[in-house]
């Protein structure tokens, strides 16, 4: 099976190379038969890449232990679960695993597209084959998963041989949300290869008009949801596992998942300028650019470990390989960006502050400064070394500094942003739109401030998420109010036929009341509180509204570890609540070694979460940390609703009942300034 | 040409304010990335940055003591012993021979103050047997907080 999968590699190289070189041609000679074979050397591609992978698993599955990857990876008592997690826990699976994720998706481009667009997709194939050489070479000649052991005999010649175990998989990765973080991210950072492909390909190929902004849009949001998806299951892994009572510590890994997300958020915001009033095409291009090579840096970052280490990125064999395919790529962008950069003029100018147009301009404007504060925080070390031979590098204060001001207004703008009308807004429909969300909003901040929550970032913070809410509130109140005036439908059914009617519109809405529920945590941090105690049984501690009672402790012998278990009592106001079981782990395996499960009892109003913090080696008595973190079962939740929002946007809209009229744009209404061709498109707002 | 100047006022007070919070938070959070031999070579006021420095834990070396840990870090050679005195609890990857990133200060007895310890246990995750390439940076696990 470890030659076949090889093989599988090899082949969907040259598979690859054939749809690159063959599809320049095709591109050429515009030869039907070419166009044809390039685009199935592309699904070989595809499909010999699953090939691959599916080897790889057989291998974990069949617990194949003369293969280098399987033995650094799993061991025998590894779970089923995580035996498919095995498949990314390390550097040769993880590449193969985006090569994996990619096919995943070149392959649904080109059979969705199989049959239209047929100026375009030569040249989208040859962009996505160009990416997956660079992913193939790696898997293929840099970073092989297909290794076996060896080792050299007494008459000097390799000879193959099995170990009996494994090494068993790193325990901080043997966690439920660690099989499911990194597909998603992955899946993230792979899928914002599609909409660079089109984007790219629509400039070489001088391709007309918008369409490729409506062809990417949905592949452009899938890959965004499964961003957003991966970046909070990586906080809420980090936040159960890691045990230091936080979900965000600016880590190099984590703000390299951030980096695209903010450039990709900006994108799917500034594309409805171009596609409505057809203004900042170059600047859509370049986000779409900017996010894919930021998704690579991504990638090279999370598996060179560049930033956390002075030598890693000496000993990483890959390094040179990802700051040559970001440069060429950078290249390549510039080159078409140059030579095509006349198809890209702006159909119109900004007409004034107060304006739809502005809050885009503003909002991509904060994002981007947010991206560029994130990227050179993280990349401080890197670039010091650089120019002053010292390696510098900066902490959390210099990211909250920054990012809290931006976030709170790009906040403000989600409110804002899509109640003001294309052009100008009146001052009139200012104090219509606004006067009852300021009101809520300013009402629910001096109620939050009298009951205790007194911060001056978080009370600002509460105060635009009601402000937002309650715009959103309204947008759908107005609306569903028309369709059940017309219609007679009860207000709920209103609101859900006006959601699938324009399910961009309101789906974005959805998106946006989920990042209110993720502020809304991120606001609680302001007021996170700890206690950590030595304890002998029966000993107690007090933390917030509750005692902690140390009951017991236990051992727990499971098949891959032993648990050392610590039986916690809680009380709330001296009455009984709840036990809590915080552990430690000690894994199986040649090496000791250890893994925290942190116990949580997760409320609306705050997290307890309490860790095994170890024995204290004087008194010999455990020591448990607990700390009490406000709203952040908020943030979750947020991500539940940034989903459904996502997946409501995908939909199709659904069309008006005959004699129904369309719902009118609320905030447009009072300012008939719209040009007929922006209505027409009302549809994609 | 009106509207494009406020908008580049507009830009330019946004951009203006932000890189002033940058600088702040540059100012207080900056590290000096050191090696251990580096470090015992500074003198004057570069000895009372906020530094960062790597090492492996030597053998039986990491006590606990009232207020904090105590171990000793090697590196080609040179030692550096180092108190720890943060207030979360060590890693659990934190043990003998394992890789330690120390951050915090040097004190007066001395003795380097960390605050923050992350360390990766080096023998386990690097070196597959049979090949020798490292992997797996998630191994790492870190102590700090938001």
């Amino acid at each position: 099976m470890d030659v076949f999968g090889c093989f599988s590699l090899l082949l969907a190289f040259v598979c690859a190379v054939y749809a690159f070189v063959g599809g320049i041609f095709a591109i050429k000679t515009r030869h039907p038969l070419l166009v044809k074979s390039a685009r199935q050397a592309g699904m070989a591609t595809c499909v010999l890449i699953f090939v691959a992978t599916f080897c790889v698993e057989y291998l974990f599955f069949t617990d194949n232990f003369s293969m280098a990857y399987v033995v650094s990876h799993s061991n025998r008592d590894l779970s089923t679960f995580y035996k498919v997690a095995a498949l990314w826990s390390g550097q040769e699976g993880s590449l193969l695993f985006w090569s994996t994720l990619l096919s995943v998706y070149v392959l649904s481009v080109l059979i969705a597209y199989r049959n239209k667009n047929g100026e375009l997709m030569p040249y989208v194939g040859v962009v996505m084959a160009g990416v997956q050489i660079f992913f193939l070479t790696l898997n293929n000649f840099v970073e092989n998963p297909f290794k076996t052991l060896a080792s050299v005999s007494a008459s000097g010649v390799l000879e193959p041989f099995t170990r009996m175990d494994g090494n068993g998989l790193n325990p901080l990765l043997q966690y439920p949300e660690m099989v499911i973080h990194p597909p998603n991210l992955y899946s993230g950072y792979t899928g914002f290869t599609i909409p660079f492909a089109f984007a790219l390909a629509a400039l070489l190929a001088r391709y007309p008009g918008e369409k490729w902004i409506h062809l990417t849009r949905k592949w452009t949001m899938i890959a965004w949801c499964f961003q957003s998806l991966g970046i909070l299951l990586g906080a809420h892994w980090a936040y159960a596992v890691l045990g230091w009572g936080g979900y965000w510590g600016w880590d190099p890994v984590e703000n390299a998942s951030l980096l695209p997300w903010l450039t990709g958020t900006a994108f799917l915001h500034s594309v409805m300028m171009q596609e409505k009033r057809g203004m900042m095409k170059v600047w859509n291009v370049w986000l779409v650019f900017c996010t894919f090579l930021l998704c690579i840096l991504g990638t090279f970052l999370t598996r060179s470990g560049v930033v956390s280490s002075v030598h890693a990125f000496a000993n990483s064999q890959i390094g040179p390989w990802f700051v040559g395919f970001i440069v060429i790529t950078l290249v390549v962008c510039l080159v078409s960006y140059v030579k095509n950069r006349d198809y890209l003029k702006s159909e119109n100018q900004l007409d004034s502050m107060v304006s739809r147009e502005s809050s885009f301009l503003f909002n991509n404007l904060l994002f981007l400064i947010a991206c560029i504060a994130v990227l050179s925080g993280t990349l401080f070390p890197v670039f010091s070394e650089w120019f002053t031979n010292n390696r510098i590098s900066v902490g959390a204060p210099f990211f909250n500094k920054v990012m809290i001001p931006i976030g709170l207004t790009i906040l403000f703008l989600t409110g804002v942003g899509p109640l003001l009308a294309w052009r100008k807004t009146s001052s009139d429909s200012l104090k219509r739109n606004f006067g009852w969300p300021v009101i809520v909003g300013l009402i629910a901040s001096i109620i939050l401030g009298v009951i205790g929550y007194r911060d001056v970032y978080s009370l600002v913070c509460f105060f635009l998420c009601f402000f937002v809410f309650w715009t959103i509130v309204m947008e759908f109140y107005r609306g569903a109010k028309v369709i059940s005036a017309r219609s007679g439908m009860s207000m709920m059914m209103a609101a859900h036929e006006l959601s699938m009617r324009n399910t961009r519109r309101y789906g974005g809405y959805v998106v946006h009341f989920g990042m209110v529920l993720v502020f809304i945590g991120l606001a609680g941090a302001a007021f996170n509180q700890d206690v950590q105690k030595a304890m002998n049984l029966g000993d107690s501690m007090k933390l917030g509204p509750y005692t902690l009672v140390l009951q017991s402790a236990d051992t727990k012998v499971e098949k891959n570890y032993t648990a050392q278990r610590m039986i916690v009592e809680v009380l709330k106001d001296n009455k009984q609540l709840m036990m809590l079981y915080p552990e430690k782990r000690q894994f199986q395996g040649n090496e000791q070694q250890a893994g925290t499960m942190v116990a949580i009892y997760s409320t609306l109003r705050e997290d307890l979460y309490v860790v095994y913090a170890g024995m204290d080696p004087d008194a010999n008595v455990p020591v448990v940390h607990a700390f009490l973190n406000p709203l952040v079962k908020w943030i979750w939740l947020g991500g539940v609703w940034v989903v459904m929002g996502t997946l409501l946007a995908l939909m199709p809209n659904r069309r008006a009942a005959l004699g129904v009229a369309t719902v009118p744009d609320t905030a447009t209404a009072p300012a008939p300034a719209l040009t007929p061709t922006a209505t027409l498109r009302e549809g994609h707002d | 040409m009106q509207n494009r100047a406020k908008f580049g006022v507009g830009i330019g007070v946004i951009v203006v304010a932000l890189a002033f919070l940058a600088w702040l938070g540059y100012g207080e959070s900056k590290t000096y990335y050191h090696t251990i031999a580096e470090y015992q070579a500074l003198s004057g006021s570069a000895r009372n940055h906020r530094m960062r420095l790597a090492g492996t834990v030597a053998p039986g070396s990491i006590r606990h003591v009232t207020g904090g840990t105590e171990f000793v870090l090697e590196e080609q050679g040179k030692t550096l012993a180092v108190r720890y005195v943060g207030s979360d609890p060590l890693p659990d990857t934190f043990v003998d021979k394992s890789q330690a990133l120390v951050e915090g200060r040097p004190s007066s007895d001395g003795r380097f103050v960390a605050e923050h310890v992350q360390a990766k246990c080096a023998s386990k995750y690097e070196a597959a047997p049979g090949g020798d390439k490292p992997a797996a940076p998630a191994a790492a696990t870190q102590t700090s907080s938001m």
